[in-house]
C-alpha cells in the first residue's frame, strides 16, 4: 500500500529515463511515422509546447506538483486486481487488471489532463481547448480545467453528443463549453478538425490540450509521458503479486493513449508481449470498422505520419464502432512503428465480442467496464486460450462502463 | 501555358498587384468548376489555384468546407481535377493545384507532379506540408518543372520565414490572419507587417491570402503586396445562387471589382 504522502512518479518516469523506449527523433518521428504536417501557422505554437515541456519534464518542482494532483486528486496509484471468476472464460490463464476505471472521472484520461492542464499553466495561457470521442477526455479536461480555472472549450461530434449524452452534461455541469461538430462524419475526426481550426485562430492564449497520442509532434511523446504511469505502476504490481513480469499486457487502441500509457514501461521487457485491440466494429469484412493499423494503410491525418483508413486516393474514409472512444480512422505514430518493428502486435475485436466480454465482466466479477477496455477483455480472452493455463495477462482496465450505459440498455435489452 | 514568373512580371510592367483566384473541382460540379474558373479569369484574375478536394480540411472555414464537402459528394477523383487544371489552363491564367499533403502522398509524389505538368499545371500550394517534410515534394516538382509555394503566417518568426521562403519557387503565399479561410469584415492589419518581413528573406513576389473578399480590401492589398489571393467570396458567390447562370454572372462581377480593387 502506498501511503499519500509516497512519491509515485519521478522525473525518470516522467521522461522514460532509459526505462522505456525510444523517444521521437528532433522532427518528432518514430521510424518513418509521426513528424508535423500543419499549417505553419502552428509550427510556433507546436515549438513553444516541446520546447516548455522539455524544461518541465526535467523540473522536479513541475514533476512533485504533477504527482501531487496523481495522488491527492485523480486517486493514483490505482489498484490491480485479478479476475479468476472472468479468467475461467479464458482457458485458465491468470487474468490481472490494472483499474483506471477506479481513478476520478473515471478513466485514463484524468492522468495526460492533469499533465497537460500545469504545462497550460507554465505556457501562461489561460483557455484550454480538446476534442472528444466518447467524452471522457473532453470530461477529464473540463475537470482540470475547473480545477485550474481555465476556460475551457470542448469539441464533439454531434453523432457522439448524442452516444454521449450523459458526458456532455458532466462537462457542462463543470464550466465547459461544449461545440457540438455537425461536418463530415460528425464523430472525433471532425471533432479534432474543428479543434486545429479553433486553435489556430487563438493560439496566443490557447492551448490544445489534445487527449490521445496522435497528432503533430510533440503531442505524441507528451500524451505517452502522462500516461506512462499506468504501465510503470502496474508492472511494479504485478511484480509484488506473482514475483515475475506478466507474459502479456493487452489494451484497447483508438487513439492509442491508454495502450500506450500501459505499454511504455514493458518495451524493453522482450519476454512481455504486448497486444493492441482495435475496433472490428461489425467485422473486417463489412468495412464498418475502426481497424486503422490492421486493415489501413500509411498515410498522413491529423497532422502525423501513420496508419490511417483511407481510399486510393487518400481520402479518410470513416470509422465505426459500437465505442464512441473508439471510432477513429487514424492512430498514435508510435503505435504504427510498434507494429511495424514487430514490438507489439494489433488485432481486431468486433462490437459483439466487446459487448460479450462487457457483460462477462458485469456477471462475473462485479464490475462495469468501459466498452473501449472492453474490446481489451474481449482480447484476453481470446489471447488466455491461445497462450494456456499458465499465462498471466495484464488488461488496461481503462475506464468505466457508467457513460456506457445508454448503449448497453439498448443493445441488451436491459 | 502561362508562368508564374510572366504573370508577376506582366503585373509590376503594369504597375498592379496579380490577382489570383481560388476554386475548388468538382464544384458546384465538374464542368461548372471549368466554367467558373474561367469566368474568374475573364474578369481578370491572372492565377488560378484550384482546389483538390480532401476530406479533413483542417485549415478551411465553413465555406470552403461546404464546397469541398459537395465536390466530394459529386464524386470528384483526382482525375476530374486534373482535366479540370487542363481545361481552366487553355483560359490563359497560370494554373496551381492547392492540395492537403495526403492525397500526394497516396497518389505518390512523383506520379502527380508528372501528371500536373502534362496537364498544363504550373506548381501547388500545399498549405500542411512543413519544410521539415517536404524533400520529396520539392525533388518531384523540380524533376517536373512545377513551382512549390508553401505558407507563411503572422506567427511565423524570422527563421521560419527564410526556412519557408527557401522552398517556394513561384511566390511566397503570406496568411493575412492567425485563422481559417473565409471572407472577413476587414483585412488583419498583420497581413502588411508580415509581408515586409517575408521580403527582407526572398526576392519572390509575395501575395496575400485570408480574410480578402471585396475590391477595396484588394486595392489595400494591393498597395503593399505582389499579388492578392481570393477563395471563400468567390464560393460564396455560387453557393448563394439560385442556378449556375446567375452563379457565373456573379463570379464574373466579383471578378472584375476585385480586378479593379488590384489596379487602384
Amino acid at each position: 500500500m502506498t501511503s499519500t504522502d509516497e512519491t509515485i512518479i519521478t522525473p525518470a518516469d516522467l521522461a522514460g529515463g532509459g526505462v522505456g523506449g525510444d523517444d521521437p527523433d528532433v522532427r518528432g518521428k518514430f521510424g518513418i511515422f509521426g513528424g508535423r504536417y500543419v499549417p505553419e501557422a502552428l509550427i510556433p505554437a507546436l515549438d513553444e509546447v516541446a520546447a516548455e515541456y522539455e524544461k518541465a519534464k526535467t523540473d522536479l518542482d513541475f514533476v512533485r506538483e504533477f504527482d501531487h494532483l496523481l495522488r491527492t486528486y485523480a486517486g493514483r496509484p490505482t489498484t490491480l486486481t485479478e479476475v479468476p471468476r472472468f479468467a475461467e472464460h479464458a482457458g485458465g490463464a491468470r487474468i490481472l487488471l490494472k483499474r483506471e476505471d477506479l481513478t476520478h472521472t473515471g478513466a485514463h484520461k484524468i492522468n495526460n489532463v492533469l499533465g497537460q492542464a500545469l504545462l497550460t499553466r507554465r505556457l501562461g495561457k489561460r483557455r484550454v481547448i480538446a476534442e472528444t470521442g466518447a467524452g471522457q477526455h473532453g470530461v477529464a479536461t473540463a475537470t482540470a480545467a475547473a480545477l485550474m480555472g481555465l476556460e475551457c472549450v470542448i469539441y464533439m461530434g454531434a453523432v457522439d453528443c448524442e452516444r454521449q449524452a450523459l458526458n456532455v452534461a458532466r462537462m457542462k455541469l463543470l464550466g465547459a463549453t461544449v461545440v457540438p461538430v455537425t461536418n463530415g462524419s460528425q464523430t472525433l475526426k471532425d471533432a479534432i478538425n474543428e479543434a486545429f481550426r479553433d486553435w489556430v485562430t487563438n493560439v496566443e492564449h490557447t492551448h490544445y490540450l489534445f487527449g490521445t497520442v496522435a497528432g503533430p509532434h510533440p503531442f505524441p511523446e507528451i500524451v505517452r509521458d502522462f500516461a506512462r504511469i499506468i504501465g510503470v505502476e502496474a508492472r511494479r504490481q504485478v511484480r509484488e503479486l506473482i514475483g515475475r513480469l506478466p507474459d502479456a499486457v493487452c489494451a484497447a487502441v483508438g487513439g492509442g493513449s491508454n495502450a500506450i500509457g500501459l505499454f511504455h514501461a514493458f518495451i524493453p521487457d522482450e519476454g512481455v508481449r504486448l497486444y493492441g485491440y482495435e475496433a472490428g466494429g461489425r467485422g473486417a469484412e463489412t468495412g464498418e470498422h475502426a481497424l486503422t493499423l490492421t486493415q489501413g494503410s500509411v498515410g498522413v491525418l491529423h497532422g502525423a505520419r501513420t496508419y490511417v483508413l483511407q481510399d486510393d486516393e487518400g481520402q479518410t474514409i470513416e470509422s465505426h464502432s459500437i465505442s464512441a472512444g473508439l471510432d477513429y480512422p487514424g492512430v498514435g505514430p508510435e503505435h504504427a512503428w510498434l507494429k511495424d518493428s514487430g514490438r507489439a502486435t494489433y488485432e481486431g475485436v468486433t462490437d459483439e465480442e466487446a459487448m460479450e466480454a462487457f457483460a462477462l465482466l458485469a456477471r462475473t466479477e462485479g464490475i462495469i467496464p468501459a466498452i473501449e477496455s472492453s474490446h481489451a477483455l474481449a482480447g484476453a480472452l481470446r489471447l488466455g486460450r491461445e497462450l494456456g493455463p499458465d499465462a498471466v495477462i495484464l488488461v488496461n482496465l481503462s475506464g468505466r462502463g457508467d457513460k456506457d450505459m445508454g448503449t448497453a440498455m439498448k443493445y441488451f435489452n436491459l | 501555358m502561362t508562368t508564374l514568373q510572366a504573370v508577376f512580371d506582366k503585373a509590376r510592367a503594369e504597375d498592379r498587384a496579380a490577382l489570383v483566384g481560388y476554386l475548388p473541382a468538382g464544384f458546384p460540379t465538374k464542368d461548372g468548376a471549368v466554367k467558373a474558373a474561367t469566368a474568374m479569369v475573364e474578369a481578370g484574375c491572372d492565377v488560378i489555384e484550384i482546389g483538390l478536394p480532401y476530406s479533413d480540411p483542417l485549415m478551411d472555414g465553413p465555406t470552403i468546407q461546404d464546397a469541398v464537402h459537395r465536390s466530394l459528394e459529386n464524386g470528384t477523383r483526382i482525375a476530374d481535377v486534373l482535366r479540370t487544371v487542363e481545361g481552366v489552363a487553355k483560359s490563359g491564367a497560370a494554373t496551381l493545384v492547392m492540395t492537403y499533403w495526403n492525397p500526394i502522398d497516396r497518389y505518390g509524389a512523383e506520379r502527380f507532379a508528372r501528371d500536373l505538368a502534362s496537364a498544363g499545371g504550373v506548381g501547388t500550394i500545399t498549405p500542411d506540408l512543413t519544410p521539415e517534410e517536404s524533400g520529396p515534394w520539392l525533388d518531384a516538382s523540380r524533376e517536373s518543372g512545377l513551382g512549390t509555394v508553401f505558407l507563411v503566417a503572422p506567427s511565423s518568426p524570422d527563421e521560419r520565414i527564410a526556412r519557408v521562403a527557401a522552398c517556394c519557387t513561384g511566390f511566397v503565399y503570406a496568411a493575412s490572419l492567425m485563422g481559417v479561410t473565409g471572407a472577413r469584415e476587414s483585412v488583419s492589419s498583420a497581413a502588411e507587417g508580415l509581408v515586409k518581413k517575408t521580403r527582407a528573406h526572398t526576392s519572390l513576389p509575395v501575395c496575400v491570402g485570408l480574410g480578402v473578399g471585396n475590391g477595396a480590401q484588394a486595392a489595400e492589398v494591393a498597395s503593399y503586396a505582389d499579388g492578392v489571393i481570393v477563395g471563400s467570396a468567390f464560393i460564396r458567390r455560387l453557393l448563394d445562387a439560385p442556378d449556375e447562370t446567375s452563379g457565373l454572372a456573379a463570379v464574373r462581377e466579383l471578378g472584375e471589382e476585385l480586378a479593379r480593387g488590384v489596379r487602384r
